[in-house]
């Protein structure tokens, strides 16, 4: 192995909060060798970024770094602040996981990226304006001249992330650090900007730290992995090796995470149960007291059937109306168009027509931390559909259901009343189900149940899910971003693009054999995990 | 569902959860100035409510022999006040003194006069503020001589007295339970009005919202004092219901800051949930958007009462406030402001109570913030 | 931008006119009239006066002809002071009251802007704690109090200025006054500017700007300043329209011949006009300073704009 020019050894950080001190990274070494790519795997918690900010002495001011962090002999936690700022944006460099937050929206483009180069090289303003245009041209931006007059907000996620990473090569680093540079990113977009650091390493020949949860970018872009676990390494090792042969249980189970299997399509005489037709629904945006309207069309004449057992994924970008259409299936939202349930009408029922049918649709969704109610107990918010639709249980028996739901989404029963902010992610999924399914509902639309969560516990909930679809003969829609678990739980694929259906079809056919290029760049995007791997 | 499940999960011996209040609770009492501050309300409170009736001096009683006496602790009169009230005694009783002496508690006074003394002009020694007790001790033949005696009236002014000679200390206790309730109750009214007319702008939304609110970007627009002075003019001296209406005036801000976060709380995803569930508007009201809106509503509650008592306290400064003899901190301390050449202690005091209630209500106020929204620290 | 500050300034008009008619009406409603207090005057001679101003005409008319009036800048005679127009009052009084008004404002926003940076950059420090203690004082003493301290101490007890009176605007006249209606908004704004820096520091594009080794003068002035002020200055309009329409507490504490007076003892003695004088002064600063403050907003954010 050749000389580390980033070497990290026994690196502790800790925080304080108001319940006391909590260790975020324990004991920590990696190390970087000049020109390699390493990544830092873990999920949420597993103190992957906080090791990394802690190198870079930008932590929280209530974090505390020990240990060492060598670059080139010279250790990071103790230099003066003039000293880490010369070294900061000249020889190591930074991106971040929030592209829309992270520029500052108060200056131009230009004005941001100009201010490191004079920074660090003294350059002329003229000669680092033009330094700068090179550099929008490096990362692609199109039409640079006036990007660099563009303030932030008037430019896409994927472009902000270009122009972060153009701030950060600015200087030409020796190292790089991408903290989970593209999950905020659409995949289609995600690919593009990994295409973009690898050409980049390739051309400049730095050093990149990648830290990501995901492993496929692992397999795609990392030479050497460290795999990362409640604030300790506990395995590392060259990628290939890793990956194929895990030595330690924690790696074994990330990679048994990605979520497998697929579900055999229902037979064609399967009763339709949730079908709509040429579904429509149409926003107004702006408008104020005199200004005009704007009308935005978010689903655009969409018509689906679901039938008995049956799961339909509905993939798309952000923006595409998969979440709206999902909310309008459900007479959640005005929508255009029919909707009928059970062979019945339901589009123009009002919300006391609709609230007997309520028990029969259900809606799960992705955000497990705001579809809780923060002042209830587990038990009264699994239990509260009871209050509408049996309203003849006692507290007694509302109880007693509420305990029989936890226990069959393998909660323990017994914490009923506890509050939500005492649960983790994945229990309040489970929690957010229970409701659902204390009801008994033959439909449930899930709104992107699996994308807020870790990868082993998103695998537990796809298994909990299909447990209760077979046992209870469910119908799903699975509204998600996510093509690995829309392959994995659906058997019917529906691809929405602008409001639009552009295409749909059984899973292995959309999969295997996309006829569109939207549907077929989607694809490459999120499935090609061979593509960048021994390039 | 079996029987089983239920009777394995009888609801007896379940571990309690620790609810956000419960966690918000145990957070302010870890906040000592919050906790300090609050100890500190209940005694000045109970100090308000109760002391009038322990002080031995009533707020209106005028002891004229008391005009403007500095605080002290120790009790009046003092040594050299003696002889001059004797003498104002004796000037009313038309009388010429003689000597007099002091034994003990008591004076003995030799007084002579051209006309036969009258006995009952001991009720002018029993009329003062410094004797009482009075007898004659022995009397002349001829009647135009007396000896009489009384017992000194041994009082504390211990923050002194004011411009007509009514006790302080009485008097800003007095002053405080006319303050605190005016806080409170006018806080009261602002609450009540400012979350219902919030709650339902930001709980209906849409139109109805947009209307509500440029009602209140149209009173926000009006100058507050000219409403005051307005409800002033209106109800006159009943203070009772002129700080209902200075309430009714104060629940603008209450209604944004609830309308606020109706709006924010209605966009989340566990009100829709319960939409999905089929749960009516009232449910949603009472059971989600309520107990989401108490803590903001507790915390600006808080801050309120403070800013209500120095709103009476303007008023009362400006004299259109409480009126004589009923008093408030404002009306001491505008008497205290007009004296403070000749009698710095008729500011210092009201002014040391009306800050210090004012900084308590400030701390528990940010405590509770703290304490209930901890990521705003 | 011009056609923008038009536009807005349009668009004011409706404000003012709603609020000129709420006020008209709520003090014509009130009991009482300009001319039945202690005066003792005969009905005749009442009638007369009042018929001499047009107070016996019906109310709408009487409405109708002020607003004719206020449309050609005419503010009336004051009923109460009858020497003088209102407009002549408030010629005299407005300019010192603005003074006095702008002063403090100057002050508050450059010393409360100070403690506050202090106060984000060294949070949860003993500096932090002094601001917090200062900002916390501040917000709550009353100016009533703070007024006649400032007097028994400085003027009483220690001979340094002059315990009241305008004295033809000298500067030591001016320093008790200014402190009393500035020490207030200086907490004020500490306390905003300290909650916007903090919450400025903690940005996403703050972090960015340390990872590329700016400087921490640039990190702070340029990036986290210029974000942070903006609550300031949304303060700032409201704040200025209030200071700089007169106090009536400071002008009644210091003896300072202002327009902070006029309202309550115009409302109290129903001088009609006064009081519709005093409405549109301050109806009009709110307005103007919200513009103001409007315009600098968008100048300091690009994401606001005046379309």
């Amino acid at each position: 192995m050749p000389e580390p020019i980033l070497s990290i050894r026994g690196l502790r950080v800790s925080f304080d909060t108001l319940d006391g001190t909590v260790e975020a990274v324990r004991g920590v070494d990696i190390r970087l060798a000049a020109g390699e790519t390493v990544a830092i795997v873990g999920e949420s918690g597993s103190g992957k970024s906080q090791t990394m900010m802690a190198a870079m002495r930008l932590l929280a001011s209530n974090g505390r770094a020990t240990g060492r962090a060598d670059y080139r002999g010279q250790n990071l936690l103790e230099l003066d602040k003039a000293a880490i700022n010369a070294i900061r944006g000249r020889k190591i460099s930074m991106i971040f996981q929030e592209p829309m937050t992270s520029l500052d929206p108060l200056y131009t483009i230009g004005n941001q990226l100009i201010e490191p180069i004079r920074r660090h090289q003294g350059l002329s303003r003229a000669k680092a304006r033009a330094e700068a245009l090179r550099l929008l041209e490096l990362v692609r931006i199109p039409e640079p001249e006036r990007r660099m007059r563009s303030y932030p907000y008037e430019l896409s996620g994927g472009q902000r992330q270009r122009v972060m990473i153009a701030m950060a090569l600015a200087n030409n680093p020796e190292i790089l650090i991408a903290d989970e540079p593209t999950t905020a990113l659409d995949v289609t977009i995600q690919a593009q900007i990994l295409a973009l650091l690898a050409e980049l390493q390739a051309k400049l020949g730095m050093a990149i730290v990648f830290i990501t949860h995901d492993l496929n970018i692992v397999r795609r872009l990392a030479d050497r992995v460290y795999v990362m676990r409640e604030g300790m390494v506990v395995e590392e090792g060259p990628t290939d090796r890793v990956l194929s042969a895990p030595q330690h249980d924690y790696t074994r189970m990330l990679l048994a995470a990605e979520p497998e299997g697929h579900k055999s399509p229902v037979p064609d005489a399967a009763p339709v149960l949730l079908e709509g037709r040429e579904v429509s629904v149409t926003f107004e945006i702006g408008g104020g007291f005199l200004a005009s309207k704007l009308a935005l069309r978010a689903v655009d004449h969409v018509s689906l059937a679901l039938r008995r057992g049956q799961t339909i994924g509905i993939v798309g970008e952000s923006g595409s109306g998969k979440s709206t259409l999902g909310r309008a299936m459900l007479r959640l939202m005005p929508s255009d168009g029919e909707v009928l349930f059970a062979g019945r009408d339901i589009s123009g029922l009002g919300a006391g027509d609709m609230r007997p049918l309520r028990k029969g649709l259900q809606l799960v969704f992705q955000d497990p931390f705001g579809s809780l109610s923060p002042r209830m107990t587990v038990g009264q918010i699994v239990s509260e559909g009871l209050r509408v639709h049996q309203p003849a249980l006692s507290a007694r028996d509302r109880d007693g259901l509420a305990a029989a739901a936890l226990a069959e989404v393998q909660l323990d029963p017994a914490m009923r009343n506890r509050y939500p902010h005492e649960f983790s992610g994945g229990q309040r999924q489970r929690i957010a189900i229970a409701r659902a399914m204390i009801l008994k509902p033959s439909v449930v639309v899930l709104d992107e149940p699996t994308s807020a969560l870790d990868r082993s516990v998103q695998k537990q909930i796809v298994d909990l899910l299909r447990g209760l679809q077979a046992k209870h003969g469910l119908s799903y829609l699975f509204i998600s971003h996510d093509l690995a678990v829309v392959r994995a739980m659906s058997d019917y694929v529906l691809v929405m693009k602008a409001g639009k259906i552009v295409e749909e079809g059984e899973t292995e056919r959309i999969f295997d054999d996309p006829v569109q290029d939207y549907t077929r760049a989607l694809m490459a995007a999120a499935v090609d995990n061979q593509r960048f791997a021994n390039a | 569902m079996t029987d089983a499940a239920l009777d394995t999960n009888g609801p007896t011996e379940l571990p309690g959860g620790r609810s956000l209040w419960s966690d918000a609770w145990a957070r302010m009492r870890a906040n000592r100035a919050a906790m300090a501050s609050l100890i500190f309300l209940v005694l000045m409170t109970v100090a308000c409510i109760v002391g009038p009736w322990l002080v031995p001096h009533n707020y209106t009683t005028i002891y004229a022999d008391y005009v403007r006496t500095p605080p002290s602790l120790t009790a009046y009169p003092k040594a050299d006040m003696v002889e001059s009230a004797l003498n104002d005694v004796l000037r009313r009783m038309r009388v010429e003194p003689g000597g007099w002496t002091q034994e003990g508690d008591r004076v003995f006074v030799e007084v002579t006069s051209g006309r036969a003394i009258d006995e009952r002009n001991l009720r002018y020694l029993e009329r003062s503020d410094t004797f009482h007790d009075a007898r004659v001790e022995s009397r002349a033949d001829d009647g135009l001589a007396m000896v009489m005696s009384a017992a000194i009236k041994q009082q504390y002014f211990l923050l002194g007295t004011d411009n007509v000679g009514r006790d302080l200390l009485s008097r800003t206790l007095m002053a405080g339970r006319i303050s605190l309730s005016i806080g409170l109750l006018a806080g009261m009214t602002a609450v009540v009005i400012g979350v219902l007319y919030g709650a339902t702008a930001g709980f209906l939304g849409g139109r109805t919202d947009e209307i509500m609110m440029r009602i209140v970007d149209v009173l926000y627009s009006l100058p507050f004092i000219f409403f005051v002075i307005m409800l002033v003019v209106f109800f006159g001296r009943n203070f009772v219901l002129m700080f209902l209406a200075v309430g009714a005036v104060l629940w603008l801000d209450m209604a944004r800051i609830v309308r606020g976060q109706a709006l924010s709380i209605r966009r989340q995803e566990y009100i829709q949930a319960a939409e999905a569930l089929g749960v009516t508007q009232t449910g949603i009201l009472l059971r989600h958007v309520v107990p989401n809106l108490l803590g903001p509503v507790v915390i600006y509650m808080t801050l309120l009462v403070p800013h209500v008592i120095i709103l009476e306290s303007f008023l009362s400064f400006l004299g259109l406030g409480v009126q004589e003899p009923m008093t408030s901190w404002g009306v001491l301390i505008s008497a205290g402001a007009k004296n403070i050449g000749s009698a710095n202690w008729l500011l210092v005091f009201p002014a040391l109570f009306l800050v210090s209630t004012l900084f308590a209500l400030n701390f528990v106020g940010d405590g509770l913030r703290d304490a209930l929204d901890p990521k705003d620290r | 931008m011009l056609l923008y500050v038009l536009r807005r300034l349009l668009t004011a008009i409706p404000t003012l006119f709603v609020v000129v008619t709420l006020a008209f009406f709520l003090i014509r409603i009130a009991p009482g009239g300009p001319f039945n207090q202690e005066r003792g005057l005969s009905p005749e001679i009442k009638a007369n006066i009042e018929a001499q101003f047009g107070l016996d005409d019906p109310l709408w008319l009487q409405y109708v002809n002020y607003l004719k009036n206020l449309g050609q800048g005419n503010f009336g005679p004051s009923y109460n002071l009858p020497d003088f127009t209102v407009t002549e009052l408030f010629a005299a009084g407005l300019p010192i009251s603005v003074q006095l008004g702008a002063m403090a404002l100057l002050l508050a926003l450059i010393v409360g802007g100070t403690l506050g940076t202090i106060a984000a950059l060294n949070q949860n420090r003993a500096a932090d704690y002094a601001v917090i203690a200062t900002a916390t004082a501040g917000t709550t003493i009353p100016t009533f109090v703070i007024a006649p301290i400032i007097q028994l101490v400085f003027g009483l007890t220690w001979n340094l200025l002059p315990i009241g009176g305008w004295g033809d605007g000298a500067f030591v006249n001016k320093i008790g006054p200014v402190l009393t209606l500035a020490l207030p908004q200086i907490a004020i704004v500490a306390r905003l500017m300290r909650g916007s820096m903090i919450e400025a520091l903690r940005a996403h594009h703050i972090r960015t700007a340390r990872a590329l080794g700016l400087s921490d003068m640039s990190v702070i002035v340029k990036h986290a300043l210029r974000g942070a002020v903006l609550p300031i200055v949304s303060y700032a309009g409201p704040a200025a329209a209030a200071l700089l329409t007169g106090s009536v507490i400071v002008e009644t504490i210091f003896a300072i011949p202002g327009v902070g007076r006029y309202f309550v003892d115009a409302a109290l003695n129903r001088d009609y006009t006064l009081v519709m004088g005093t409405v549109v002064v301050i109806a009009i600063f709110t307005i103007v300073f919200n513009l103001i403050v409007d315009i600098i907003y968008a100048v300091l954010d690009p994401r606001v704009r005046y379309d």
